[in-house]
């Protein structure tokens, strides 16, 4: 039970027919009940990369395993596999359509055979959970603001009950309420449901303070992949790809330049408070 | 299939072409496209596409590049060449069924196809070699006596030309949107033609939705940069001619002599 990419080459050819590699030897396997953040500079291939978990792009070369089955043969059920496989695209907000919010969500559920009873069902909830409250679905989706749109959008995706739940950027261009509401969702997705979930970040404290799993994309290939925290013991080689580690590493390399002896290995707000008030309870 | 999309596309590179002035871009399309309805005989297609090949080499523009833009329109070349081959009366060659194809149909036919494709080509390089900026300015300038009779020739051209950068922007946005829906599960291939219309709508909504904020964005940042239209509005890069330029129209004007020559006179009519 998995999804899994071997040697997945992407290449495509611009105006002047130059071959360049969107993904280079990309060698992944995503297991169930997994938390994942993928990182990259703009441009790395992450985008690129996520589509491949669905077959929304194929491969140049390569092959990509659902289960253990190859999802270019041919008697593989392409649509079935991306009711299973999730994908909120970024800004999932321009998507959507209908005349009320709860038509828009059940859009998916009822594409992948659910009647449209069983849909409102589980749109209702979809929509609770992302805190859409219940006398909003019968609102167009267009009179929202667009952090409310972004919910709707994420529980439409949500509603389709996927078993792997991917986002690109959910929380780009929110404000820090929205953006934790977001991400707490998430966990408690991945915690309650165990739903296996990957998101694209620009933000290395969100991916440190959320996810187990990391995956470090450059230039198409694959930098690192593995635990957060052996991933972020790599400061140097993060800042030559143009990212870089938890603002909290960075305070903790600063106060032990002045002089506190701060364990360096902290990745989150917590982490950091304990280690500060252990140094400051030594000192008293 | 959505990177088939040419039409209108600028192609960046350095080329005799590219540097000419738009107006003789202009000058030099409506000549030719002018110059393709003059033809009669095989002659001035033969002169026509040795003089499409000529600019095209010129333009260092991809051939592949150009032809993809064919892509698009291929639905309706064929439908016309098609009605052609089958419905010019005369007397028949082949019979299948209903259908005959007579001598007159195929040379008609082969007439029509040739000409659609030199004129897509052809026009579709003015686009490759201008920048829309460019073209706005040509056809300003070029067009500024129609501002005599109270016609705002400057909106109509920065409305034609903002037209044209859309192509690019609003194929992107619906290539973003039908994965976004295909990741939704959206059926597009079973059903009836009225499912299959329906199954549009995802699609439809959201693309007009894009078209009108990205428009929303433009006059706001269009504005916000103080435009107001063509008066009094002054150029960084003012159109100047310069020697290529009077060498390009003098051999339109040969090409056009010429082509009316072969159209009207020569023995070949």
């Amino acid at each position: 039970m998995s999804i899994r990419l071997e040697h997945v080459d992407y290449i495509y050819e611009d105006n002047s027919n130059q071959k360049n590699y969107a993904l280079k030897d990309v060698n992944l396997e995503i297991n169930p009940g997994e938390f994942i953040g993928i990182a990259g500079h703009t441009g790395s291939g992450k985008s690129t990369l996520i589509q491949h978990f669905n077959g929304l792009m194929q491969p140049t070369n390569g092959n990509v395993y659902f289960d253990g089955k190859n999802i270019y043969e041919n008697d593989f059920d392409l649509r079935g596999l991306r009711g299973k496989v999730g994908i909120c695209f970024q800004y999932p907000e321009h998507q959507l359509f209908e005349v009320t919010i709860l038509d828009d969500v059940c859009f998916g559920p009822m594409n992948f055979g659910k009647t449209r009873e069983e849909a409102e069902i589980i749109a209702k909830k979809a929509l609770l959970d992302v805190g859409m409250s219940e006398e909003m679905l019968q609102k167009s989706p267009f009179e929202l603001s667009g952090g409310q749109k972004r919910r709707v959008a994420i529980a439409g995706i949500l509603a389709m009950e996927p078993e792997y739940f991917i986002l690109d950027e959910p929380t780009a261009g929110l404000d820090p309420v929205g953006r934790g509401q977001i991400l707490n969702l998430l966990k408690r997705l991945h915690e309650t449901k165990k739903m296996t979930i990957i998101f694209v970040s620009h933000s290395m404290e969100d991916v440190a303070s959320y996810v187990q799993r990391m995956i470090v994309m450059n230039h198409g290939e694959v930098l690192f992949d593995g635990d957060k925290r052996e991933v972020f013991s790599h400061q140097k080689e993060l800042e030559e790809v143009g990212l870089s580690v938890p603002f909290y590493r960075y305070l903790a390399e600063d106060l032990n330049q002045r002089g506190f002896t701060v364990s360096k290995d902290i990745l989150t707000m917590e982490e950091a408070k304990e280690a500060i008030l252990k140094v400051l309870r030594k000192k008293r | 299939m959505l990177k088939d999309i040419t039409i209108g596309q600028y192609y960046k590179t350095d080329s005799m072409i590219h540097r000419l002035d738009p107006r003789v871009k202009l000058f030099g399309t409506l000549v030719y496209v002018v110059t393709l309805f003059l033809h009669k005989s095989p002659v001035s297609y033969v002169m026509s596409l040795l003089f499409l090949i000529a600019v095209i080499g010129i333009s260092k523009v991809p051939v592949k590049f150009i032809v993809r833009g064919l892509k698009a329109v291929a639905v309706i070349l064929v439908f016309s060449v098609g009605i052609n081959i089958f419905f010019i009366p005369g007397e028949p060659l082949v019979k299948i069924g209903v259908l005959r194809i007579s001598r007159a149909g195929i040379k008609t036919a082969v007439y029509l196809g040739s000409r659609l494709i030199m004129l897509v080509l052809g026009t579709s390089l003015l686009t490759f070699t201008t920048t829309p900026n460019e073209l706005t300015d040509g056809l300003d300038k070029s067009l500024g006596f129609f501002n005599k009779i109270k016609i705002p020739v400057h909106e109509i051209a920065m409305m034609m030309s903002i037209a044209l950068r859309f192509i690019p922007i609003l194929t992107e946005e619906l290539d973003k949107i039908m994965k976004a829906q295909t990741a939704r599960g959206i059926d597009f291939e079973s059903g009836g033609l009225l499912k299959r219309m329906k199954s549009m709508v995802p699609i439809i909504v959201p693309l007009f939705v894009a078209a009108v904020r990205r428009a929303n964005d433009l006059a706001l940042a269009m504005e916000s940069r103080c435009y107001h239209g063509g008066q009094g509005r002054t150029k960084m890069k003012p159109l100047i001619y310069e020697t290529r330029d009077f060498i390009a129209y003098l051999i339109l004007l040969v090409f056009l002599a010429a082509m009316i020559y072969l159209g009207f006179f020569s023995p070949w009519r």
